[in-house]
């Protein structure tokens, strides 16, 4: 038992932070449970007799999913009540909007109906017990991308509301996010003026690496970066771009490190290649640059700090589409205050941390 | 500067008490026995480090052979799990750069306190005086005079 005599905390004051836009905070469940008063009685049933069944292939992590500091004092899940998300972080860090991304495994459930219900029970959750009590609160849409059907009438019906501001995807998909299936649920999204995040890690039956289920879980924190180039490719490749050109792509927790050499081979490949693909009519680096925004969380940390100047540099306009992540209340996310590197001029920490968000979600 | 923190029979082996003093938070922790003080900010990225499990420490010298050290001397901090040695304050995963501050604990009867017990010493605490008596042992921790004048950043 720990035993504080006096107040343990050294958080300065808020008003010296700068207000920031964090694109990646999780609201999360207690357990499946707290989403019940959202669910009929035909799936709570279905719950308690026969689970949530899904895919294997994810596991979170270490001794703790969380931070143990950011656990609520009922003892709940950190994460799971929006007062003490308020206290702990909202408040102390100056954050001025913040985008929640829900991890309910919805996206990965292998019934597809129970899916579809429990992506509407998510996000009505998220109205009720997050966007309502909380206005600086955004949220993205939970859907089940292997059910597009019922995705495309959940992102119709969110899109009508404003706070929802993303569609989420996990990191794999049963496809490569390009592939024709997941058509409906991108123009559902360009009709409601939605883009489309992908966050690290998920499931659906896909090892992490590109190399098979690996023995150690640091190989899998290190390895989601493998599925985001696979996606990025497949989307641009596609012609998701072509056809859709308003949408954008986040990428979430997938570093960005990648970006800069995943761009040159792709605009090598297509030099010698581009009769495969007719409608790819244009350097694949250039779709990339236009659509795809990436989240800080976790920052490359280069051993020469210089390094990350080049690296910025070397995307083109990345100084433009990096955003600012927190992903509180897990148990690797970042201090906003201290992971840009010092080396970045105030112009480009602001873009980072407020101005390319405003941009590119409208706030 | 010396700061009563706690009786010595407060801190059970294997628990730690975090007390304010001088401004700084600091972490106390009986490891079997014996008295170490932290400081409870982990020079990463902030985290309460002093809130974190003590682990033991796993050393490999090649793949699949392991040795492990069950006395639970390395601290983990609660936040992204960096891990320094609750004796030195020396981190367990950058040695060659990084140490969390640490500070000399003593066990002192109360008759050794200056000012002498029995009485009210003006304790350790932003809110709060430790009472001391004569009889009884003392864990007192030493805060540099530099450390303390610099407490007021937090």
């Amino acid at each position: 038992m720990i035993e504080t005599v006096a107040a343990p905390t050294e958080k300065s004051a808020p008003q010296a932070r700068p207000a920031i836009i964090d694109c990646d905070l999780h609201n999360e469940l207690d357990s499946i449970k707290d989403l019940y008063p959202y669910l009929s009685e035909r799936w709570r049933s279905h719950l308690d007799t026969f689970g949530l069944r899904s895919p294997n292939g994810s596991y979170y992590p270490r001794f703790m999913g969380h931070r143990e500091a950011a656990r609520p004092p009922s003892g709940r899940t950190p994460g799971s009540e929006v007062g003490f998300m308020r206290e702990d972080f909202l408040d102390p860090y100056n954050v001025a909007y913040a985008v929640l991304n829900p991890l309910t495994g919805a996206a990965a459930a292998l019934n597809l109906e129970l899916g579809a219900a429990l992506a509407t029970a998510a996000n009505d959750w998220q109205v009720a017990e997050w966007l309502e009590p909380e206005p600086r609160l955004r949220a993205s849409v939970v859907v089940t991308p292997e059910n597009p059907e019922a995705a495309v009438a959940e992102i119709r019906q969110r899109s009508n509301d404003p706070r929802f501001v993303q569609v989420l995807f996990m990191g794999r998909l049963q496809e490569p996010m390009g592939r024709r299936k997941y058509w409906p649920l991108y123009e559902a999204c360009a009709e409601g003026g939605l883009h489309i995040a992908s966050h690290a890690f998920g499931a659906y039956g896909h090892p992490i690496t590109g190399a098979g289920h690996a023995s150690y879980y640091i190989e899998d924190h290190t390895g989601p970066p493998q599925a985001v180039q696979a996606n990025v490719t497949s989307l641009v490749v596609e012609g998701v771009f072509d056809r859709f050109p308003d949408l954008k792509l986040i990428s979430v927790e997938n570093g960005f490190g990648w970006i800069p050499p995943l761009m040159w081979r792709l605009d090598a490949a297509w030099k010698l290649l581009r009769a495969e693909a007719p409608h790819l009519d244009r350097l694949p680096s250039e779709l990339i640059q236009e659509h795809l925004y990436v989240s800080t969380q976790p920052v490359e940390e280069p051993p020469r700090t210089d390094d990350f100047v080049h690296l910025l540099e070397h995307f083109g306009n990345m100084a433009d589409h990096l955003m600012m992540a927190s992903d509180y209340p897990h148990w690797d996310g970042d201090n906003p205050d201290m992971v840009l590197p010092s080396v970045l001029s105030e112009e480009v920490k602001r873009g980072i941390r407020f101005d390319n968000a405003r941009a590119l979600y409208g706030l | 500067m010396k700061f009563v923190v706690a009786a010595v029979d407060e801190i059970e082996p294997g628990e730690r008490k975090i007390v304010s003093v001088a401004g700084r938070s600091i972490g106390v922790f009986n490891v079997a026995g014996e008295f170490f003080a932290l400081r409870n900010r982990c020079p990463h990225q902030g985290g309460l480090l002093c809130q974190g499990r003590l682990w033991g420490a796993l050393r490999s010298e090649s793949p699949g052979e392991f040795e492990y050290e069950p006395k639970r001397e390395i601290l983990t901090c609660p936040w992204h799990g960096w891990e320094f040695h609750v004796r030195t304050g020396q981190s367990w995963c950058a040695p060659e750069r990084l140490a969390v501050r640490r500070y000399e604990v003593s066990v002192l009867a109360g008759d050794e306190l200056d000012p002498p017990a029995p009485g009210m010493v003006k304790g350790p605490y932003e809110a709060e005086t430790y009472p001391v008596s004569q009889e009884g042992a003392y864990l007192v921790v030493d805060v540099p005079a530099a450390q303390e004048a610099a407490s007021g950043a937090g």
